[in-house]
């Protein structure tokens, strides 16, 4: 299904093919594609009952690009009446009696979820492995992670079994599996996207985005994602701009920054040559090249795992057995209710950031680390203001290696935490940033990150619009599926 | 202060005022009292995932109203924070309270004590934090039930220096601070739906020393009466403590309101470290001065100017202003009777502390209930100074008022109360009188003037009372001389 949403979508209009026959397609590519372990949780029934209304839609010739279009939600944005898991024992069996602002949005325009794609655990992890419900394979190579914490939805995506996933990005969880998936994925600027009924991992980086083919299908999607919500007090007002006539512009006298520290070591040497071919090809569309610098780019890892854990600590305390999700069975006490639900009900990689978050935040510690990385987090933000002075978007690779084996990094934490070494500072200074398909090497897919000023969505999506219509490396698919 | 000898004791309170909001500060549940449990609770209130808080502005202007009350800085940034401990009838693990930035900051009290000194009590900060629920442990066998209607209310905690310094002194000023809440409309200071709360910081120190003494804290009391025993009980203790050469432990303690005393609930060393960190979902509250100047606006009469002014403007005496100015109504009454009754501050005085509380007390109904309304009472006061009726009259057809038979001018008509100002059915009910009795009234022409409240009172019961008093005086004392 290596069509583009807005193909399907006049496909639908001139009655070529129904929203149903696109939804079972879907379902039925699902399926057979099992073995990726993408779902947690099918809803064919209420997929197709969506898919019917879209129809009588379609029908009146009413609604948007999406009407119609299947689609997979990250199982941590909340929807009614379908368990929402977050990937954890903890709320394997939790069926939420609401719908997140990004499920009722989406369903406004009457795109059809098909079910809950997989993740790592409650968003924590870079391989989808740290999944209740089993690691997520990569489409490209059985044996490989599909990166994290997105997993499923870039999968899902990548196999071609749905057009487009919700995703969320905290440290790089969008970008990170767009990249080693062979797709396209948006995280917009923190507050463009409500985050109401997305279940925290850290609040103050968490950000809901899209996993696409390509950044033309993104921009549809985002259209319906963005907007300001009273129900979320870190929500902007920021006007919405229109993301999908932007996409036309010529990128002629566009400033590319070109971040040293982006391209030194721990990079690939395969990764940094598709890098370096991609940026000729924006010379070639007509952007100039900006040799810059972020000098602070290498402190964005240590901050970003004191912050993001503390945060969690504290977001995680709501999951203690009293009125919801997994409880341990006779509990003796108050204490036992607490220490067995929890450590029965979260995988390891969850407590120990919540551990780690927890020392972090306690008396004689706080300053140390928890304000010390406060700072380092001004330092970050102000170096990409700085940047932002004499260029309009930073480029660079999205991840430093392609994906890795399973069970490759699963053994050693700090590893895995170093391959959020490109991505994790987009989060921390709160902008927007796309991963596009540039290349392959060994084999697999390369993403190349953009970033952009705050709400510069448009200019992102617009420069890897051009940068798809002139390459076709968003448009391979790997063997084998869908 | 010399009745604890070589010691002296230093207070702190802090007050838990519960915002009069109709929804709670973070969500849009109903803040009513006295539910059936678990039904004022949305998704926010029992933290469901995913759910995000939302201040609650009406509460905000609230703080500020108690703020600029007692002349403090406002912040134009305040700052959330969460206070992190585990605790079943605290849903999200966490207590959203103010921290290190509360809203309102450095302000102060003038608060008059009953032996007539008035002092100054500087009121170190006031911060807005939601309530938690309540467990209740009865009627459970054994188990533990979670009401988490309370959860989420809006609390001001209004945090005073340690500048009191005897129980009277802490008393007093709770009082004060309890009239203040009201009379601003911020709080209904009901103390036995938990409204209106106290948590009193208790050190004693040598009466020679500047230095601060191991303190405790007596947490949880919600009547004026069981401050004043609590915080005596707990003087007397540390004193008796010190005295014997037992140190102090800084601790916890709870009242026993049976046994009249305290007892240690937890100590310093098994105190919770709160883990305090700013609440990434919410923004710093901001508070412009356009803000500032909408509450400003609003801002009534403070109840101490208004003493000062029943005092020095319109002459009444300290104890009937303090009176009036216990609470806003009252004096509100008293304002409106007086309004219309221009140059009788005392008589309007009088009358409201006087048959009207009476009244009111029968009844038990507050003074906005009154069934005699305030231009109801005006009128019959109006009728007392132009003599149409006595003041002893007036208080029959108040009476008679309050029992519904009119207002004032239809009483007196229907009882034929009008008093007697005519001098010809004076004059001839005074010769009545002086005929029936000749021996008093030789007795009196011989020299015993004291028959002349003999002749009154005749004259008094001939005419029903209806006399009126002057013109009887005068006339009566021209016959008996003649």
């Amino acid at each position: 299904m290596s069509v583009s949403i807005a193909q399907l979508a006049q496909a639908l209009r001139e009655r070529k093919i129904s929203a149903t026959d696109l939804t079972r397609q879907a379902i039925d590519a699902a399926q057979q594609c099992a073995d990726l372990n993408a779902l947690i949780t099918l809803d064919d029934t209420g997929a197709l009952a969506a898919a019917e209304r879209a129809d009588r839609a379609l029908a009146k010739n009413v609604g948007s690009t999406l009407v119609g279009i299947p689609f997979v939600h990250k199982d941590i944005f909340c929807t009614k009446g379908i368990r929402t898991t977050c990937a954890s024992r903890m709320l394997a069996d939790f069926v939420p009696p609401y719908d997140a602002s990004v499920v009722e949005q989406l369903a406004g325009v009457q795109a059809v979820s098909i079910g809950k794609a997989n993740m790592d655990e409650f968003a924590m992890g870079s391989s989808n492995e740290n999944s209740f419900f089993g690691a997520v394979k990569n489409p490209w190579d059985a044996a490989r992670v599909p990166g994290g914490s997105s997993g499923g939805s870039a999968a899902l995506v990548a196999a071609g079994i749905v057009p487009f996933a919700t995703g969320t990005d905290t440290g790089g969880s969008i970008r990170q599996p767009a990249a080693f998936c062979g797709i396209t994925g948006l995280k917009p600027t923190y507050g463009r996207v409500s985050r109401f009924g997305m279940i925290a991992y850290a609040s103050s980086l968490d950000c809901g985005g899209v996993l696409a083919r390509s950044a033309e299908d993104c921009a549809h999607v985002l259209t319906a994602m963005a907007g300001h919500d009273a129900r979320d007090a870190t929500s902007t007002n920021a006007p919405v701009d229109d993301y999908v006539s932007a996409l036309t512009k010529p990128l002629a006298g566009l400033r590319i920054g070109v971040a040293r520290e982006y391209l030194g070591a721990g990079i690939d040497a395969g990764i940094g040559a598709v890098v370096q071919a991609a940026l000729k090809q924006y010379e070639k569309l007509g952007a100039t090249l900006v040799d810059i610098s972020l000098p602070n780019a290498a402190l964005a890892i240590p901050a970003y795992y004191v912050i993001a854990p503390a945060e969690a600590s504290s977001n995680l305390a709501r999951y203690d057995g009293v009125r919801y999700g997994h409880r341990c069975t006779d509990p003796t006490s108050l204490e036992d209710l607490y220490t067995r639900t929890r450590a029965e009900g979260f995988g390891a990689e969850v407590q120990r950031r919540i551990l780690v978050g927890t020392y972090a935040l306690s008396a004689g510690y706080y300053d140390a680390y928890y304000l010390r990385a406060q700072r380092v987090r001004r330092l970050i933000a102000s170096d990409f203001t700085d940047a932002f002075k004499t260029v309009d978007v930073i480029a660079g690779p999205t991840t430093p290696t392609v994906a890795f084996k399973l069970g490759e990094k699963s053994a050693d934490p700090l590893a895995m935490y170093a391959a959020d070494v490109n991505t994790v500072a987009v989060n921390l200074a709160g902008l927007p940033a796309i991963s596009l398909p540039a290349g392959f090497s060994e084999g697999l897919p390369v993403g190349l990150q953009l970033i952009a000023p705050a709400f510069a969505e448009a200019r992102l999506l617009n420069a890897a619009h051009q940068f798809q219509l002139a390459t076709d490396w968003h448009a391979r698919m790997p063997e084998g599926v869908a | 202060m010399s009745t604890y000898g070589a010691w002296q004791p230093v207070i702190g309170l802090e007050i838990h005022a519960q915002l009069s909001t109709t929804s709670k500060l973070f969500s849009g549940a109903s803040t009513a009292y006295g539910a059936e449990p678990n039904t004022h609770t949305g998704l926010v209130d029992i933290a469901l995932p995913g759910t995000l808080p939302v201040p609650n502005r009406a509460a905000l202007d609230k703080a500020i109203r108690f703020g600029l009350a007692v002349g403090a800085r406002i912040a134009p940034h305040s700052v959330f924070a969460r206070k992190n401990y585990f605790y079943p009838d605290l849903p999200k693990g966490y207590q959203i309270s103010q921290y290190e930035l509360p809203v309102v900051a450095e302000g102060s009290l003038s608060v008059r004590l009953d032996d007539g000194r008035t002092i100054e009590v500087a009121i170190e900060r006031a911060h807005l934090e939601e309530d938690a629920g309540k467990s209740l442990h009865e009627e459970f066998h054994g188990a533990t039930g979670i009401d988490l209607n309370r959860a989420g209310t809006p609390l001001l905690e209004i945090v005073s220096k340690p500048v009191l310094y005897s129980a009277a002194e802490a008393v007093a000023y709770m009082r004060t601070v309890h009239t203040l809440v009201r009379w601003l409309g911020v709080c209904d200071g009901n103390m036995q739906e938990g409204s209106f709360r106290c948590d009193a910081n208790v050190s004693v120190r040598p009466a020679t020393s500047d230095k601060l003494g191991t303190r405790t804290e007596i947490k949880n009391v919600n009547s004026f009466r069981f401050v004043e025993k609590a915080i005596e009980y707990e003087i007397e203790r540390q004193i008796r403590a010190l005295e014997n050469g037992e140190p102090i432990v800084q601790e916890t303690r709870l009242y026993d309101p049976a046994r009249h005393q305290t007892r240690p609930m937890r100590s310093k060393e098994d105190a919770n470290d709160y883990r305090y960190f700013p609440d990434p979902d919410l923004p710093p509250l901001a508070v412009g001065a356009d803000d500032i100047a909408a509450v400003q606006a609003t801002m009534p009469e403070l109840p101490e100017a208004r003493r000062t002014r029943y005092v020095d403007a319109l002459g009444l005496p300290e104890i009937d202003a303090a009176q009036l100015c216990a609470d806003r109504a009252t004096a509100d009454y008293f304002e409106a009777v007086f309004a219309a009754l221009p140059g009788e501050a005392k008589l309007a005085a009088n009358w409201t502390l006087g048959e009207v509380s009476a009244a009111l007390n029968d009844a038990t109904l507050p003074i906005e209930q009154s069934r005699v309304a305030a231009p109801a009472l005006a009128q019959l006061l109006a009728r007392v100074r132009e003599g149409v009726i006595s003041g002893k009259i007036a208080k029959d057809v108040f009476a008679a008022m309050w029992a519904g038979e009119g207002d004032a001018d239809a009483v007196i008509e229907q009882r034929g109360l009008k008093q007697i100002s005519d001098s010809g059915a004076l004059a001839a009910a005074i010769d009545a009188v002086l005929a029936e009795y000749p021996t008093q009234l030789a007795d009196f022409r011989s020299g015993n003037e004291k028959l002349l409240q003999f002749f009154v009172g005749q004259v008094m019961k001939r005419t029903r009372g209806q006399a009126n008093p002057q013109q009887l005086n005068t006339l009566l004392r021209e016959k008996l001389k003649a």
